[in-house]
């Protein structure tokens, strides 16, 4: 697991701060029994609290005297139903009956620690966690059953929402505990690592695919999303974007025309000293239609500054050549000697694998609505890093980093692009100059063109094999570095400590394939990042490095004249590094060959099949090595052996997620997952010409539709380890394997995303 | 100035006549519901019931609303067979695209009530998921007719 302890130019709380408190259990006077990481010392109760002025109450979950539990999430809800396996981890130890659970999404506040909603950690970081609030919660009750009936802690049992007393039969509900004003406890973090929790056979909730809390309010309109909030007094606005995705710079305003249109209210030059954006205007009006047309009729000069020459065909040519050089190049995997292995190996291959600029497009556009009371910003907004963005707004605005609270809302898709925080910034900024409360709100253009983009990459890979097996592989990777924009504390140290790199650019290199000697090293693309401020796509690096790995395999085993499964399954044997480690990885790649195994049986990999048609398999450990999700595809693929066209027939998933807390959650996000690969390996593309993304709505950037989508089977495998995470692996694994069953299917090879008809034909020959 | 029959009630606004009928439901009317995902009828997050038929709100001027019935996601009841299709399936990941799906899948099953699996993709493909809940959309949108059917 990528340890944080600290985010870098947030200056914020961060997790070891937060888990060096005491963990309290305690009781308002008002009859709510809370507990979390209050404010407190590691000994002392709530009244020494109060005390001291310093507690601050509701911070896992609350409970109030009809035994009802609020459960407090600090992870962003975009769509993985988070709050859902995490309150089926906290439900399952405080032991509540599941319709007494309901769960809240908390602003911002030092004593949560870290919010970050990303990477697929929300289930792996915080099981543990949840389960321990709630054991604690359970023990604070029956402790207070002890002092209500005078009995021994060992004679009473706690189960749905009741204390019991065998001996002499007696009952009390957890409300009724409340209600008699429970008692404080503070749970030291030794003490909270001490509890027993329960074990996987007696589970009552965790395992079991308990319904979504948030889905019934996504069904009948009420769910509150961050363009559904409304302060008094606040006026519309949206940003007037340069004709270059970053480096213009507004040179003149000229707001004649702009001055007609009916509603205007001004507008706002943005100054971002954070640099997050370059050259944005924001537009006030009575509304968003009104703000829009004044957009269109304010004159902006521009100095379009140094990116305004830029292509997506430039910034692959300054790879190739990077990629050649070698400049700059930093080692992420360094095992024996790959070049003197490959140079000694009886079949050796080399190729190229590429990708281009994909978007995120989340379908609610950015918003932000910003409010300023008694000095405090007080920003409505459904975002992934609010951590983040509660250190940028006070650097931009010059303010105490307590006079910024953000208020979370549902987030209409994140994907990683709520990750940023430049429309929060954008909205304050406005907010500020505009002197009054601002809802910002961008068009779906300005949201498409300003997108953090999922980086250009080029991999170059280079293998030496014998028998059925690698015996050396060689990977460079040349991207845009995201996390040197967005979070430089971010970056780790290369493996020979000359410099850093971004993990988050080049993970899933640091592949469980027993492959002697590998070298992995990873460049930085100045002008990708300087021409497109490249973001976390969902699963980022493990989507294009595996991409190349597994197609790269898949040439290999080809050129060696052994099958691709045979060959992933010799390799795939568990041992020395790959033997995995308790409790994130236990079993290692065994895993791994099970799950691609499974999916290669499911889907019929090797039978006949009808002409023209193959199969392409491919597994993955996204995303991180420490945090393995163990997750292969085998996915059948025709191709029109004329035209080249091609179409995904079905598609098999199996995923080993240790213990899926929620089965059918995570079988919800792996289909997903799986369509989001489809589509960025099918159907997605962005260019850029003259520094300017070229695609702005959904008529010219096209992600799948209901019209594109194969069968899809998915097996969710449970073996009852430490659960990891299942929002993005699904993704990372597709785009070899139609790859791959392109080459099954036609003997075609193609290695640039998205993949197109005209590119099948071509490799055809 | 507009009047507009919605849910059932008379409501007028004050807005220029060739405002998107979108921006008045969710902003002047405050039925958010209703949502902005394109502002070019591309991706059908703002559809509502036009006298009974799916329409792209962002891409309507209110004048041409006016004398008309407008049903919005908080006009369907809560219980409609289609929103209880879409929990039973567990349908909804982010949420956001789910009011215009399924406003489009309640139309839709009016007029045919007994889809093919090709007529579903057909109706429903207007509408984007930008989460890709495809599977569960299609099989909510089955489930719904089934169930409409046994009554």
């Amino acid at each position: 697991m990528t340890k944080i302890e600290k985010i870098g130019r947030t200056g914020s709380k961060s997790v070891s701060d937060v888990s060096r408190r005491g963990f309290l259990v305690g009781s308002l006077a008002v009859g709510t029994l809370t507990m979390g990481y209050g404010l407190l010392p590691a000994v002392g109760g709530l009244a020494e609290a109060k005390a001291a002025g310093n507690f601050a109450p509701n911070i896992w979950f609350t409970m109030d005297e009809a035994g009802k539990v609020v459960v407090n999430i600090t992870k962003a809800e975009m769509g993985q139903h988070v709050g859902t396996p995490l309150s089926q981890a906290l439900a399952e130890e405080l032991e509540v009956p599941w319709e007494n659970v309901s769960i809240a999404y908390v602003s911002t506040a030092p004593e949560y620690g870290l919010f970050v909603t990303g990477g697929s950690w929300s289930v792996n970081w915080t099981f543990d966690q949840m389960s321990r609030a709630g054991a604690a919660g359970r023990i604070a009750l029956m402790e207070a059953a002890v002092k209500y009936w005078g009995v021994a802690l060992s004679e009473l049992q706690a189960e749905q929402g009741m204390v019991s007393h065998a001996k002499s039969g007696r009952k009390i509900s957890y409300g009724d505990l409340v209600k008699a004003g429970a008692t404080a406890r503070a749970f030291s973090e030794d003490e909270l690592k001490a509890i027993t929790l329960k074990d996987p056979s007696k589970r009552k909730y965790v395992g079991k695919p308990m319904p979504a809390l948030d889905i019934p309010a996504k069904t009948d309109g009420s769910a509150t999303f961050g363009l559904d909030v409304f302060v008094d007094g606040m006026v519309y606005a949206t940003p007037k974007v340069p004709p270059v995705r970053y480096g213009a710079k507004v040179t003149a305003v000229d707001e004649s025309a702009a001055k007609q249109v009916p509603g205007y209210q001004g507008h706002v030059v943005i100054n971002d000293v954070t640099g997050t954006t370059t050259g944005w205007v924001s537009v006030l009006a009575d509304s968003y239609p009104q703000a829009i047309k004044a957009r269109d009729a304010l004159k902006v000069t521009y100095d379009i500054g140094p990116n305004a020459k830029v292509s997506s065909a430039d910034i692959m040519a300054d790879a190739e050549k990077l990629q050649s050089s070698g400049e700059g190049a930093q080692l992420f995997v360094k095992d024996g000697d790959s070049g003197a292995a490959i140079k000694g190996a009886k079949a050796t291959h080399e190729a190229v694998y590429t990708t281009q600029l994909n978007v995120h497009a989340p379908l609610e556009p950015m918003n932000a609505v910003v409010e300023v009371k008694d000095d405090v910003y007080h920003i409505h907004t459904g975002n992934q890093f609010q951590t983040l963005a509660v250190g940028l707004v006070p650097a931009a605005l010059e303010l105490d980093p307590s006079q910024v609270v953000v208020h979370q809302y549902h987030l209409g898709g994140g994907f990683g692009r709520r990750l940023e925080s430049d429309y929060i910034l954008v909205a304050a900024l406005t907010a500020k100059g505009a002197g009054k409360p601002v809802k910002l709100i961008y068009s779906r253009e300005a949201d498409t063109l300003m997108d953090f983009t999922r980086t250009i990459t080029h991999q170059k890979l280079t293998g030496g094999g014998d028998g059925s097996k690698l015996v050396g592989l060689e990977q460079q990777v040349v991207s845009a570095w995201a996390t040197a924009r967005q979070a430089p504390a971010f970056l780790a140290d290369s493996v020979d400590k000359q410099g850093k790199v971004d993990p988050f650019s080049i993970n899933g290199s640091d592949h469980w394939y027993s492959i002697p000697n590998q070298t992995v090293r990873t460049i930085k693309s100045e002008l990708a990042q300087s021409a497109t401020p490249s973001g976390q796509l969902r699963s980022v690096a493990p989507g294009w490095t595996f991409w190349a790995v597994e197609c790269f395999l898949d040439e290999m085993a080809h050129k060696m004249g052994v099958d691709p499964l045979k060959m992933r399954l010799a390799m795939l044997d568990a041992t020395g590094k790959n033997a995995g480690s308790a409790p994130m990885s236990v079993g290692g790649a065994s895993r791994l060959a099970n799950v691609l195994q499974m999916a290669a049986d499911k889907a019929g990999y090797g039978k006949k099949l009808a002409a023209n048609t193959g199969i392409g398999i491919a597994c993955v450990s996204a995303q991180e090595r420490a945090t393995p999700t163990w997750t292969a595809c085998a996915s059948q693929v025709h191709v029109n052996p004329k035209t080249g066209e091609f179409k995904v027939e079905k598609m098999t998933l199996v995923i080993d997620v240790g213990t899926a807390v929620n089965p059918d959650g995570v079988r919800a996000q792996v289909e997903g997952g799986a369509l989001w690969g489809l589509s960025l390996a099918t159907k997605e593309f962005a260019t850029m010409e003259n520094g300017a993304i070229q695609q702005d709505n959904f008529d010219t950037y096209t992600p799948v539709r209901m019209e594109d989508m194969p069968d899809i089977d998915v097996t969710v495998v449970s073996p009852g380890h430490y659960p990891v995470g299942a929002g993005e692996p699904g993704v990372t694994v597709v785009a070899p394997t139609i790859a791959n069953g392109i080459f099954a299917a036609s003997g075609a090879r193609v290695r640039d995303l998205p993949i197109t008809a005209a590119a099948v034909k071509a490799a055809m020959g | 100035m507009a009047t507009l029959k919605i849910n059932g009630a008379t409501k007028t606004v004050d807005v220029p006549a060739d405002t998107p009928l979108l921006w008045v439901i969710r902003e002047h009317l405050r039925m958010t519901g209703t949502k902005f995902g394109c502002g070019k009828g591309l991706c059908g997050a703002c559809t509502v019931h036009i006298d009974g038929v799916a329409t792209r709100t962002c891409i309507t001027p209110v004048d041409a609303a006016e004398g008309v019935e407008i049903t919005t996601i908080e006009g369907l009841g809560g219980d409609h067979p289609v929103q209880k299709a879409w929990i039973a399936e567990q349908a909804p990941q982010c949420g956001y695209c789910q009011s215009g799906q399924i406003m489009t899948a309640a139309a839709f099953l009016t007029e045919n009530p007994n889809p093919s699996d090709d007529e579903i993709v057909g109706a429903m493909t207007g509408n984007l998921c930008r989460c890709m809940a495809y599977k569960r959309i299609k099989a909510a949108v089955a489930r719904a007719a089934s169930d409409m059917q046994k009554g």
